[in-house]
C-alpha cells in the first residue's frame, strides 16, 4: 500500500515519527521479546509488555477490564486518545493488542504498518528513555466478544462447516512436523491442524520490509483458498497472536464483515482430549 | 540516538534457517535472532562489539533450537 491508500488503521512510520509526542497520540510499542522495548524504541513511545499486562495472569484469558483500565490510565491514554501500536516480528504483539482494544471499544487504535522492523531498516531514532505520563481515567466499553472465537463456536464451525478456519502457522506447524515454531518451547500435545482448516500463513500478508500488502494482493491471497468475506471467518495459530495480524488483515484491510480470532487457538486444541485433528 | 551499523542476514544454525539481526545504540552492540519461518525472536544478547552480541545470540539460540524436534508426517 502507499500512504496515499492506506487505511485509517495504518499509520507510516515517517507519521508515527512526527505525531509520537502529540497529546493526542500515544505510541506504543509490543513485542513478542518483551526486552526488546529496551533495546532501543520510538522516541516518546511507551512499553507494554503482553506476558503480564495485555493478559489475564491467573486464569488462561485476554486482559481484564479492570486492568486495562488501569494501564491505559497510566499510560496517559483516555477514551479520545489515538493509540499507535507497533512491534517487533512485523507486528504480531502490536495486533494482539488492536484486537484486544477493539474488544474493550476503542475507537482510535492504529498500526505503524512495518513495525519496529522497518523503523530500524531506516535507521530511524530510538530512544532508551522510559517516559512517564500524567495519568488519565479510561472507562472500556464491551467487551465485543463478536471479534473473538471461543472453542465451542469452533467445534461448531467444524461440525457445521459454517465458518472458514484459516490456520496462520507455518507449514511445518500446520502439517504436524513441528508442534512451535523452531526455538520456542512446544506447548501442545499433538500436531497438525483442526480438520477442514486451510492453510494461509501469517508472513503472506506483508511484504518484505515488514509493511502490510496492497488490498488486491490480500483480497487475492485469501479468494485463492475460498475466503471472501461471504461466510464467518476464524483465524487462529498457536497462542492467538499471529492470527491476531491475520484477524487485523481480513477485518480491517479487507473489510470482512464476520471474523474472529482463536485466541485459544492450536495451544487449546492440540491439547484437548479427544478433539479431532487433520495431518496431512 | 541512531542506530548504527544495523545488518540483518539469513545463515542455518543447528540446521533451521534464522535471521540475525544486529544494531549498535549508544555504546552497546543489540543482537536479537529469529527463526525465518514463522518469523518469532527467539534468542537476543547485548556485548560492547558486534561479535560479542551475535556469538552469545547465537549460542543461546543454538541451544534453544537442538530443543525443537521434527516428526514425520
Amino acid at each position: 500500500m502507499t500512504p496515499q491508500t492506506l487505511p485509517s488503521v495504518l499509520v507510516t512510520t515517517e507519521w508515527a515519527a512526527q505525531h509520537a509526542t502529540d497529546a493526542a497520540v500515544r505510541v506504543v510499542e509490543v513485542d513478542v521479546d518483551t526486552t526488546a522495548y529496551d533495546q532501543g524504541h520510538v522516541p516518546g513511545a511507551a512499553g507494554w509488555n503482553w506476558t503480564t499486562e495485555l493478559c489475564d495472569t491467573l486464569v488462561r484469558d485476554i486482559v481484564p477490564v479492570k486492568k486495562l483500565e488501569e494501564l491505559l490510565g497510566k499510560t496517559g491514554i483516555d477514551n479520545k486518545t489515538a493509540i499507535v501500536l507497533y512491534g517487533d516480528n512485523n507486528n504480531w504483539f502490536a495486533a494482539w493488542a488492536f484486537w484486544q482494544l477493539k474488544i474493550y471499544g476503542h475507537e482510535d487504535v492504529r498500526i505503524m504498518d512495518g513495525g519496529r522492523k522497518k523503523w530500524l531498516a531506516e535507521g530511524r531514532d530510538l530512544s532508551t528513555d522510559k517516559p512517564s505520563f500524567p495519568a488519565k481515567t479510561y472507562k472500556a466499553g464491551g467487551p465485543d466478544f463478536s471479534l473473538r472465537a471461543f472453542l465451542p463456536e469452533v467445534q461448531q464451525a467444524v461440525a457445521g462447516k459454517k465458518a472458514a478456519l484459516v490456520d496462520v502457522r507455518s507449514p511445518q506447524e500446520f502439517t504436524g512436523e513441528i508442534l512451535s515454531p523452531p526455538g520456542l518451547p512446544e506447548t501442545c500435545q499433538r500436531g497438525g491442524h483442526i480438520p477442514g482448516a486451510k492453510s494461509i500463513p501469517w508472513g503472506k500478508n506483508c511484504n518484505e520490509d515488514g509493511t502490510f500488502k496492497s488490498f488486491d494482493d490480500l483480497k487475492a491471497l485469501y479468494a485463492a483458498q475460498g475466503i471472501t468475506g461471504d461466510q464467518p471467518v476464524i483465524a487462529y495459530c498457536r497462542i492467538g497472536e499471529r492470527s491476531s495480524l491475520t484477524w487485523f488483515a481480513m477485518k480491517h484491510l479487507l473489510g470482512f464483515e464476520d471474523v474472529r480470532n482463536y485466541d485459544g487457538s492450536w495451544t487449546e486444541w492440540g491439547n484437548l482430549v479427544g478433539a479431532a485433528v487433520e495431518k496431512p | 540516538m541512531k542506530p548504527e551499523e544495523h545488518s540483518r542476514r539469513q545463515q542455518e544454525l543447528a540446521g533451521w534457517p534464522v535471521t540475525i539481526e544486529t544494531y549498535k545504540l549508544g555504546d552497546v552492540y543489540h543482537c536479537t535472532i529469529a527463526n525465518v519461518d514463522p518469523g518469532a525472536r527467539f534468542a537476543r544478547a547485548d556485548g560492547s562489539t558486534c561479535e560479542e552480541a551475535e556469538s552469545r545470540a547465537i549460542e543461546k539460540a543454538t541451544r534453544y533450537l537442538a530443543q525443537t524436534r521434527k516428526f514425520e508426517v
